[in-house]
């Protein structure tokens, strides 16, 4: 691929994207307007992340990228190779090596440090978007800081469900200012979005990016008396009997039989590795021994 | 025993090999080749350079041929492309009175100067399948006139002398936005809408126009002139301090007279619908006049009725096809952590529903024994 610049995107375009990554980073939670570029993949593919990470992407970096928290699902593994390609860059899956992770839907389990960046995949970076369509109305709402109709959403869901009926995408507020899309993680991440390492959100199709710089106060949105509650399925992982990971529920049989396995797949084969076993695991050793791959 | 499912590498590796083969179809079959599709699916070439925004038909033919005829998938590898490439500048605006004219309506005037030329139209043909095109290779030839001499002018222009027809605002010096180069922001001035309905999907223009056609946000449209030709393409030259042409491209320019309007203090007078598309892409820039005159309808200050049409922020956002089904199609990659979130959630509400009813028929009915409560689910 050497009629492309490093890392796919000319210098220019790079130059125009750091800007607005460090506007970002100065206005935490605020979404920024940028000239988001057709990708050579789809828009809803990743593209405002893989803009982002080409631009923080430098060739002594390593990278991760995980979808659903899982580093070999497929379109993981098309931005991997995307970046191996046109960047140049060391690959990894383990997040402890990573500078820099490329992720969808997910935050890892294992916490990030400083000096690692997180860069999220967002489709709709609007959080107020299902309660006003119109971006000309949602933008003087946040600049007014009008979050009224988003908090009797809220209280709605309560009145009619008895809890707030988000469980992914739920909305934050970043340093008392700004309401944030926190990505269509689920809400157990929630409480992860204030750590060490930056994070960046990238949205190709709708030309927004925006920061959360490390140590920043992220809380989720909630009431007195229904306060948030990071929530995940109520079983061990089958693989590594981790008690506290997201778990993925695998359907395994006819009959509706389903298993429960860590979606981060990474913080499950290190736990597995370190001789951790679930209740349909197999031990490692003899997992190698019988020459299946891990 | 369960092993986690691996090899998303080499489930992509022999996707895109079955993809190559398929693309290729039954190899005893002669191979088409760009210059064929160039050449012989030339309208489908225009609309991949009209909406991909890149004059080049060759690299459309190619595209046609890669993304086995899927217009949009062609569309979305000329836009790609397009992205990587380098912006030197910009050329004058061209010249469409001077255009080499293949074809000229009007619907406004029986005659005009310069005369009307019907072209390679399809408009009145019978559509009747033609088996022979299945069989022989004949090479058809039309009969042949001598190209009209001079400049075309433009119909509306004969309307704009007598004041029956609005006139333009003069366009200033300043070089207009570049929405491949900035974000999108509302509100969107006029040529920053051209610029999106241009590149937009044609069956969207096509199905806003004919919205407004039928009542929603209704602009009584007449096409007063639609022209498809050769224009040259010049460029400014800072060294030279002149223009310098660099090409030629064949466009399609459509002018609308549209409804008039009027008030007490102002004569009435026609307005105007403007559409210009790269190639032979008439339906498209019929299209774009009847919505680019639709999303007027707040400058020319018109009863706004919330038609589609006449709102800008509804028609920019949605119009782009790469945007769209890149957004629409992503639905099949993975959620399951979203939906996991979701059924839990769901399992929550349901129980709980389950728990309230039971308690409310136990409640009621004092004679029965307290049900076992179930459990939903796992």
């Amino acid at each position: 691929m050497t009629d492309y610049n490093y890392a796919y995107l000319d210098e220019q375009t790079k130059r125009m994207i750091r800007r607005a990554l460090l506007k970002g980073i100065a206005i935490p939670g605020y979404q920024v307007p940028f000239a988001s570029r057709e990708m050579p993949m789809p828009y809803g593919w990743g593209t405002g992340g893989i803009q982002v990470s080409a631009s923080v992407l430098m060739p002594s970096d390593t990278l991760k990228v995980i979808d659903q928290g899982a580093d070999d699902t497929t379109n993981a593994v098309s931005i991997r190779k995307f970046f191996e390609q046109t960047a140049q860059v060391k690959t990894t899956e383990a997040t402890t090596k990573a500078t820099v992770i490329q992720t969808r839907h997910r935050i890892p389990e294992q916490p990030l440090s400083e000096g690692q960046i997180l860069v999220y995949q967002v489709p709709i970076p609007e959080p107020l978007r299902f309660l006003e369509p119109r971006e000309t109305e949602t933008r003087k709402m946040h600049s007014l800081e009008e979050y009224g109709l988003m908090h009797v959403k809220l209280y709605e869901d309560i009145a009619q469900h008895g809890h707030i009926a988000t469980a992914y995408d739920y909305p934050v507020r970043v340093e008392g200012r700004y309401v944030m899309d926190p990505s269509p993680i689920p809400k157990f991440d929630n409480p992860k979005l204030s750590m060490a390492a930056i994070q960046l959100f990238g949205a190709g199709r709708e030309q927004r990016i925006y920061a959360l710089p490390p140590y920043t106060e992220v809380i989720s949105l909630d009431f007195d008396d229904h306060p948030f509650e990071a929530s995940k399925a109520d079983h061990c992982c089958d693989l590594c009997g981790a008690s506290t990971s997201y778990l993925d529920e695998v359907i395994i049989d006819d009959d509706g039989g389903r298993m429960f396995v860590c979606s981060d797949t990474d913080y499950c084969q290190t736990r597995r590795a370190q001789g951790h076993v679930g209740r349909l695991g197999v031990p490692q050793e003899k997992v190698l021994a019988s020459g299946a791959k891990p | 025993m369960y092993v986690a499912v691996k090899g998303g590498e080499k489930a992509i590796e022999n996707a895109h090999a079955w993809l190559a083969e398929e693309r290729r179809g039954a190899p005893e079959v002669a191979e088409l080749t760009v210059a064929q599709i160039r050449e012989q699916m030339a309208l489908a070439v225009d609309r991949v350079m009209a909406e991909g925004s890149l004059y080049d038909p060759d690299l459309a033919a190619l595209a046609i041929k890669q993304a086995r005829g899927d217009l949009i998938e062609a569309i979305f590898l000329i836009r790609a492309y397009r992205t990587t490439l380098p912006r030197f500048g910009h050329s004058t605006p061209v010249d469409t009175g001077a255009m080499a004219v293949d074809r000229r309506v009007s619907a406004t005037f029986k005659d005009v100067p310069g005369g009307q030329v019907l072209g390679p139209t399809f408009d009145y043909t019978h559509r009747l399948l033609d088996f022979k095109l299945a069989a022989d290779g004949e090479v058809p030839e039309a009969p042949k006139a001598p190209a009209a001499e001079g400049d075309v002018p433009h119909i509306t222009e004969f309307l704009n002398k007598e004041g029956l027809i609005q006139t333009e605002p003069p366009g200033n010096d300043e070089t207009p936005p570049d929405l491949t180069r900035e974000p999108l922001e509302l509100p969107a001035d006029r040529t920053l809408r051209m610029q999106a309905l241009v590149r937009a999907d044609e069956g969207f223009t096509l199905g806003m126009a004919y919205s407004t056609q039928r009542g929603y946000g209704r602009n009584h449209a007449f096409v007063g002139e639609l022209r498809i030709g050769t224009v040259a393409v010049e460029v400014d030259i800072p060294e030279l301090g002149f223009a310098v042409e660099i090409g030629e491209v064949r466009l399609t320019e459509c002018e609308t007279v549209n409804q008039f309007l009027g008030s007490g203090s102002t004569p009435p007078q026609f307005t105007r619908g403007y559409g210009l598309i790269f190639g032979m892409c008439e339906r498209k820039a019929i299209s774009v006049a009847l919505v680019e005159r639709a999303l007027r309808s707040k400058e020319l200050g018109e009863e706004r009725t919330g038609s589609p049409a006449q709102d800008e922020e509804f028609v920019l956002y949605h119009c782009d096809n790469i945007q769209a089904t890149g957004f629409l199609e992503h639905i099949k990659l993975p959620h399951y952590v979203d939906f996991q979130s979701e059924s839990e959630l769901v399992r929550r509400l349901r129980e709980e529903f389950v728990a309230a009813q039971e308690a409310e028929t136990a409640a009621n009915d004092p004679d029965q024994p307290m049900p076992v409560p179930e459990t939903a689910g796992e």
